[in-house]
C-alpha cells in the first residue's frame, strides 16, 4: 500500500514538474515568477500570453493525454496477447492508423475537402482496426506469440511505406505537411484539437478502468476467467476496440509514436510491483503522460530550433527499458 | 451440490470424441476419470466446465441445467483446476487465490475483510500459508498446485472440476494435494470431479471411478469393482501380467524362454533379484511362491516360469519336484529368501538341492 502511495506520488510530482519545464522553456525562455504570472491569468505582453496560452499548453495537454493514451493502448494489448512486448506500434496497429489516414487525407484534399479532427479519428480507428484484424488471424494461425510480434512489425513496414510512397508522390502542399505529421509530432496542437483529445481518451480510458475486474480475472488465461463469470469473448472485443481507439486517436493527432506503447505499462508495474488493472490503468496513463511530455520537450529543445520526431526521442529512451524488460526474463 | 451429465456429447471440431457420457457425482463425492492418454478425460471435463462446447446432451449442476444458469450464477457454483501451470506476472500466490473471490466481488473487484479472510484460510487449508507473499512464478510446480487448489477452495463452490491436478508433482505433493481434496470433499460437502493417471492413487481417493476409452464412459463403478481381474489392463491396451490391480505395481516385460536362473524368493524377498534380472534380460524360474504371496504377481509379471501353490496352501513335494527339475535345467540359483516357516518349509529342500548341486550363487554377476 505504501509503495503505491509513493509511486503514485513520485509519477504525479515528475508530472507536474516536467509541466513548468515544458511551459518555461523553448524560443523563448520564461523565468519561473513570470509564468506563474501568466498563467495565473495577469500581466505580460501579448507575445509572451499567446506563446504560452496558444502554442505550448495545448501541446503540453494533447502530449500528457496522447502519452496516457497510447500507455493504455499498449496495456490493454498485453493483457489481450498475454505478451509483454505487444503495444500499438509493434504490432502495425499504428502504422495502420497512419495509412489510413494519409490516404484519407489525401483522397479528401484532391478533392479540396478539408478533413476534421473527428474524421481524422475515425480514419485511424478503422486503420487499426483493419491492422488488429490481420493480426489477430495470424494469432489465431501462428499461436506463437515471437512470430506475431514479427508478422507485427511486417505489417508495419509495409503500411509506412504505403504512406510514404503516397506522401512522396502527392505533391499538394497540404500533403507535403503530411510528411511532418507521419514522423510522429505534437507541433502545431490547438485548443480545438485537445478538447476533442480529452473527450475521446477520457471517456476511452474510464471505459477501460471499469474493466479492470476482468481484465485482472483475465490474467490467468482464458478458461479460469471464464469459469469466474468473465464473458470472455465481449472481453476480448472490447479490450481491441478500446485499445484500437485509444492508439488511434494518438495517430490521428501526432502520427506515429513508438515504445511508449510497450515500456510505460513494464515500468509502471516495476515500480508498483503489481500488476493489478485498477492502479495499473491510472498509473499507465499518468507516467505514459509524464514520459511522452519528456520526450516532447527534449524533441523541442534538444537541438532547437530544429525539432526532432517525437519517436526518435523515445526511441532513445525507451527501447532500452524494452531490452532490460526482455534481458530480465 | 452434485453434478450430472446426462448422455454428454463431448469433442473438438464436428465430430463428438466421447458419446453418451452419463456420470453423477453427488454430495461428498469423489468421482474419478481414468483412462489412457488421448481417451477423452480432458475433452469430458472441458465439456463439464464449458471451456469446450458441448456438441449433445446435458449438464445439471445442482439439478439446474447449465445452459439455463449466467456464468456468473456457475462461477458461484462451480471451481477449476486444470493440469497446464499457470504463468503469472507480477502476481503474489496471494493475489492468485484471491482470483477465486471474483464472483463476490462489486464492480471494482476490491476484496472486503471477509473475502481476505476466505483467501487466507484456503491458503491454511492446502498449507501454503507461508508462500502467501511469495512471487507466483517463484515456486515450486507443487506449490503451485497447492495454490491452484486454495484459488478453487475459496471461490466457495459446491463442485470442483480437476483435470489431471497431481500430473507434474513428485510423490509428496500428489499425496498432499488428493488427502486435501479428499478433506475438503469431506468437510465441505463437496462434489468432486477429477481426472488421474496415478491408477494407486486414484483407488484411493475415489468414490466412484469412471473408465473412458476414447469412445465413450467404458465402465463406472466403485473402486473396487473397477480394480478387479484384468479390467484395468485391457483398459490401457497392457498385457494382463504388466500390472497389478491389487498392489498398483507396474512391471517391464521380463526375458522368456527357457530359465537360465531359478530364485526361490517368497514374501517379497525376490522382488530386487526378480528387477534385477528383468534389467539384465535374463530368463528365470521363481518359485515356489503361493498365489497369494506379496511377490506373485511380479514374478509372474517378469519370470519366464512361476512354480506356483494354491492361495494358503503350504509348498508341497509336486512343487519341490518341479523346482528341482528347473533347478537341473538353469546355470545357477539364488535364495534370497531367509524366512523359513510351516507354509514354505518345503522351499529349503530346494535349497539344499542346489547348493549340493554347487548351482547356487550369491549374486547374478555370479550366475553369468
Amino acid at each position: 500500500m505504501r509503495r503505491y502511495v509513493i509511486s503514485f506520488g513520485a509519477i504525479f510530482a515528475l508530472l507536474t514538474g516536467l509541466i513548468m519545464w515544458n511551459v518555461g522553456s523553448g524560443s523563448v525562455e520564461f523565468a519561473p515568477g513570470e509564468l506563474i504570472e501568466i498563467l495565473s491569468g495577469g500581466g505580460a505582453e501579448g507575445t509572451a500570453r499567446r506563446i504560452i496560452w496558444d502554442i505550448r499548453l495545448p501541446r503540453i495537454i494533447a502530449a500528457v493525454f496522447l502519452g496516457g493514451s497510447l500507455s493504455v493502448s499498449g496495456y490493454l494489448l498485453q493483457s489481450f496477447f498475454g505478451n509483454p512486448i505487444a503495444g500499438p506500434y509493434v504490432l502495425g496497429i499504428s502504422s495502420g492508423a497512419k495509412l489510413s489516414v494519409a490516404l484519407t487525407m489525401i483522397f479528401l484534399l484532391e478533392r479540396g475537402i478539408q478533413i476534421g479532427s473527428f474524421g481524422m479519428i475515425a480514419a485511424a480507428f478503422a486503420g487499426s482496426l483493419v491492422s488488429m484484424g490481420f493480426i489477430l488471424v495470424i494469432s489465431v494461425r501462428v499461436g506463437k506469440m515471437p512470430l506475431l510480434i514479427v508478422c507485427g512489425i511486417m505489417i508495419g513496414y509495409i503500411c509506412s511505406a504505403v504512406t510514404d510512397f503516397c506522401i512522396t508522390f502527392a505533391d499538394d502542399s497540404d500533403i507535403v505537411n503530411l510528411h511532418n505529421w507521419s514522423m510522429g509530432s505534437f507541433s502545431g496542437m490547438n485548443w480545438g484539437n485537445v478538447r476533442i483529445i480529452i473527450a475521446v481518451v477520457c471517456t476511452a480510458v474510464i471505459l477501460t478502468f471499469f474493466l479492470s475486474k476482468p481484465i485482472g480475472a483475465y490474467r490467468m488465461g482464458e478458461a479460469y476467467a471464464a469459469n469466474l463469470g468473465v464473458n470472455v469473448r465481449g472481453l476480448r472485443v472490447s479490450l481491441i476496440l478500446l485499445s484500437s481507439l485509444l492508439s488511434a486517436c494518438v495517430t490521428a493527432f501526432a502520427g506515429p509514436i513508438s515504445f511508449v506503447g510497450i515500456a510505460v505499462p513494464h515500468l509502471v508495474k516495476t515500480m508498483t510491483g503489481t500488476a493489478k488493472p485498477a492502479l495499473l490503468i491510472p498509473g499507465c496513463f499518468l507516467c505514459g503522460g509524464a514520459l511522452t511530455l519528456f520526450c516532447d520537450g527534449m524533441a523541442r529543445t534538444a537541438f532547437a530550433p530544429t525539432e526532432l520526431s517525437i519517436s526518435s526521442v523515445t526511441a532513445v529512451f525507451l527501447a532500452p527499458v524494452v531490452i532490460g524488460m526482455m534481458l530480465k526474463r | 451440490m452434485s453434478i450430472r451429465t446426462d448422455r454428454l456429447d463431448a469433442g473438438y471440431g464436428k465430430q463428438p470424441l466421447i458419446k453418451g457420457v452419463t456420470l453423477f457425482a453427488g454430495q461428498e463425492t469423489v468421482l474419478t476419470l481414468i483412462g489412457p492418454n488421448g481417451s477423452g478425460k480432458s475433452t469430458v471435463l472441458k465439456s463439464i466446465t464449458k471451456q469446450l462446447k458441448k456438441m449433445g446432451g446435458a449438464v445439471y449442476l445442482d439439478g439446474r441445467d447449465m445452459e439455463t444458469l449466467k456464468g456468473a450464477q456457475i462461477a458461484k457454483k462451480m471451481s477449476i483446476v486444470m493440469t497446464e501451470p499457470l504463468r503469472t506476472e507480477f502476481m503474489s500466490c496471494r493475489d492468485v487465490v484471491s482470483s477465486g473471490r471474483y464472483p463476490y466481488t462489486g464492480r471494482l473487484g476490491i476484496l472486503s475483510a471477509g473475502d481476505w479472510e476466505a483467501v487466507d484460510s484456503a491458503l491454511e487449508i492446502v498449507g501454503a500459508k507461508e508462500i502467501s507473499y511469495r512471487d507466483f512464478m517463484k515456486i515450486s510446480d507443487g506449490q503451485r498446485q497447492r495454490v491452484m487448489l486454495a484459488r478453487a477452495i475459496c471461490q466457495d463452490t459446491g463442485a470442483l472440476i480437476l483435470d489431471e491436478p497431481v500430473s507434474f508433482l513428485d510423490m509428496k505433493y500428489k499425496l498432499d494435494i488428493l488427502g486435501n481434496i479428499r478433506k475438503m470433499a469431506h468437510e465441505r460437502k463437496l462434489s468432486v470431479i477429477l481426472s488421474l493417471h496415478e491408477l494407486d492413487l486414484a483407488r484411493m481417493v475415489s468414490d466412484v471411478v469412471a473408465c473412458v476409452d476414447g469412445e465413450k464412459i467404458e465402465r463406472i463403478g466403485m473402486p473396487e469393482e473397477i480394480f478387479e481381474g484384468d479390467y484395468i489392463q485391457s483398459l490401457y491396451g497392457v498385457e494382463a501380467d504388466s500390472f497389478d490391480p491389487v498392489l498398483g505395481s507396474m512391471y517391464l516385460p521380463g526375458a522368456k524362454g527357457v530359465p537360465k536362473v531359478f530364485v526361490i524368493g517368497g514374501g517379497g524377498s525376490g522382488i530386487p533379484s526378480y528387477y534385477h534380472l528383468q534389467r539384465k534380460n535374463i530368463s528365470f524360474a521363481a518359485g515356489a511362491l503361493c498365489e497369494n504371496d506379496l511377490e506373485y504377481s511380479a514374478a509372474k509379471a517378469l519370470a519366464a516360469e512361476v512354480v506356483s501353490v494354491p492361495a494358503f496352501h503350504p509348498v508341497g513335494d509336486r512343487q519341490v519336484e518341479r523346482g528341482k527339475l528347473l533347478i537341473d535345467k538353469c546355470a545357477g540359483c539364488l535364495c534370497p529368501l531367509g524366512n523359513f516357516g510351516p507354509v514354505n518349509i518345503k522351499n529349503r529342500e530346494l535349497l539344499e538341492y542346489a547348493r549340493k548341486a554347487g548351482k547356487l550363487r550369491h549374486c547374478i554377476e555370479d550366475v553369468l
